[in-house]
């Protein structure tokens, strides 16, 4: 099969693998309808996080075809689904709790001590997001061996075409739980960082939730306009003083959550911006964490901090001084995309969410590395590229 | 030794408190694991099964209840040894030794005890190789020191998985053929 692989900073490529095939009895095999590149592929694209190897497939937003199943999936033969990016048993302690990005059991053995020396746990297996996790081949493929498929894949119901729902893999209940994570409250303003397909999924899931206003703040006016055209103000942060503007906004008192829906990679022309870019080159660090210092400055007193933003490492001059005597809250995490995929598909049935707003382009898989070049270095008007193994490569 | 200290001897920081609770090269590891203490020692205490679970273990035959025959993949080949039981107290404990003349002086223990309520059991394997003097030198020394203990959470860890969702994760296929 063809599939796009991983051979080093800014260098990915279409090439040929062995078809997956069932090794678990809980296993599927899915033949990709529909698959996207990530913000979060970006950093792999960038080479930001560790343990990726040169031939790794990578891609963790697919959906297909079940052609194949082991003796315990639940799945059918010609079934269509939605792959969540998270694999998880549905059968340790922290699938009981619904922490299904915290499963135990999803990640090989072998792979486990490196998170462990890293976080102190190991990680959950995912989908094509280095061996850290797993080191499970990735959904940018013409097929993918899903394990535990008794319990991630959604069906999709009739009717419903890929371009709507290709995102409950990742992004759509991403934004949905980092909107959750800020424990709305009627009167609440919520600020969100960042308006790539997270941050405007969030957008939207904190209106459903009930917030009052939401305040969005990226640089690039397309994803703004993006951004208000579902109800949120906006600040353009090349143009104004995030801080003060919105404090400003807010009446002195600051917003009542903030979430960073940028993560590790953000930009900007800031002082501490400059340092971290120089102690990453220099392996003094590895994340640079602007937006998250802004977001503890800039939050409430007692209020709600949200990072659905990637994190891969360690990161100083972290504003723990404010995060103390201003008693905030923080949750964060991978997406427990399990969860929430019941309820988000019913909303997309019933017209409640749009998604398809999203996609700016649609290609064949055999140019995905064209995707992945466009994602990168265009953020203003490519918002999300979906590839398509069925689509003939343009000459 | 201080008795305003809870913690197991496997997690002190002298390596002679460490020693205490067995001899040559030791690692214990505890997993919890969403299933009755009662489940898991009846897995374990079929020998046979364990070659399921640990990677290294190429096969283990049961000779007469207390006895088994285990063939283990070395750096060199493969070794063998007869095991012995030496403690047996069904849901709780299993301990077993290698019998006298075995190439590897080898120990396990492994203990079941009820975690919180509601959380299953919480399962603790220590595992023990003495070098033989003067035998294999180097290769078995690699294989009795760091890496059995690696090998043996790692092979705690299969367990658990295989106990809670009936398979064991991986990647790769059992035999993968050959890539052309």
């Amino acid at each position: 099969m063809r599939a796009l692989t991983w051979h080093g900073k800014h260098d990915v490529r279409v090439d040929s693998h062995p078809d997956p095939e069932i090794i678990n009895p809980r296993d599927a095999i899915i033949k990709v309808t529909s698959t996207a590149i990530c913000g979060s592929d970006l950093h792999l694209y960038d080479a930001y996080i560790p343990t990726l190897q040169a031939g790794d497939i990578l891609g963790h937003e697919f959906m297909g075809e079940v052609v194949e199943t082991g003796p315990a999936s639940t799945l059918e033969k010609g079934q269509r689904v939605v792959v969540p990016f998270v694999i998880a048993c549905g059968q340790c302690f922290f699938c009981g709790k619904q922490q299904y990005s915290a499963c135990a059991n999803s990640i090989p053995a072998d792979n486990a001590d490196m998170g462990q020396e890293l976080y102190g746990h190991p990680m959950t297996g995912l989908f094509g997001y280095s061996h850290l996790t797993g080191g499970y081949p990735g959904g940018q493929a013409e097929y993918v061996r899903v394990p535990f498929s008794d319990i991630g894949p959604i069906v999709v119901p009739d009717g419903l075409e890929d371009d709507t729902v290709l995102f409950l893999s990742d992004i759509l209940p991403t934004g949905w739980m980092a909107a959750e994570n800020c424990d709305v409250e009627p009167g609440d303003t919520i600020a969100v960082w960042g308006c790539g397909p997270v941050g405007l999924f969030a957008v939207q899931s904190a209106f459903k939730l009930g917030a009052h206003r939401v305040i969005a703040i990226d640089h690039f006016p397309h994803r703004l306009e993006l951004a208000k055209g579902f109800g949120a103000e906006t600040i353009n942060f090349e143009e104004t003083d995030t801080y003060h503007a919105l404090m400003e906004m807010t009446g002195g008192i600051g917003p009542d959550a903030c979430i960073d829906a940028v993560g590790l990679e953000s930009h900007g022309m800031f002082l501490d911006n400059a340092i971290d870019q120089l102690k990453v080159s220099t392996f003094m660090g590895t994340d640079r964490a602007h937006v998250l210092r802004q977001v503890i400055i800039a939050c409430r007193k007692g209020g709600r901090v949200s990072l659905p933003g990637v994190y891969g490492g360690f990161v100083d001059k972290f504003p723990i001084g404010a995060l103390m005597e201003k008693g905030l809250q923080v949750k964060s995490g991978q997406t427990h995309v399990q969860k929430y995929l019941p309820r988000l598909m019913e909303m997309i049935g019933e017209g409640e969410v749009d998604t398809t707003f999203l996609i700016s382009h649609r290609l064949p898989l055999e140019q995905a590395p064209e995707g992945y070049k466009m994602f990168k270095n265009d953020q203003n008007h490519c918002t999300k590229v979906v590839l398509k193994p069925s689509m003939a490569a343009a000459a | 030794m201080t008795v305003t200290d809870d913690a197991p001897a496997r997690a002190s920081k002298s390596s002679d408190r460490r020693h205490e609770v067995g001899d040559g090269s030791v690692s214990g590891h505890t997993e919890t694991i969403n299933r009755p203490r009662a489940d898991l020692y009846a897995f374990w205490r079929d020998f046979t099964n364990l070659p399921q679970v640990m990677e290294n273990v190429v096969s283990v035959a049961a000779i007469d209840d207390r006895r088994s025959h285990w063939v283990v993949k070395g750096p060199n080949g493969s070794l063998e040894w007869d095991a012995v039981i030496t403690e047996d107290e069904p849901g709780r404990l299993i301990a077993w030794r290698s019998a006298e003349g075995a190439d590897v002086e080898h120990s396990g223990r492994v203990e079941f005890r009820d975690a919180p309520p509601g959380r299953g059991s919480w399962v603790t394997a220590t595992i023990a190789y003495r070098p033989p003097a003067g035998f294999i030198g180097k290769a078995v020394a690699k294989l009795s020191q760091k890496e059995p203990s690696i090998q043996a959470r790692r092979d705690l860890r299969r367990f658990k998985q295989y106990c809670e969702t009936g398979e064991i994760a991986t990647t790769t296929p059992p035999n993968p053929e050959p890539k052309s």
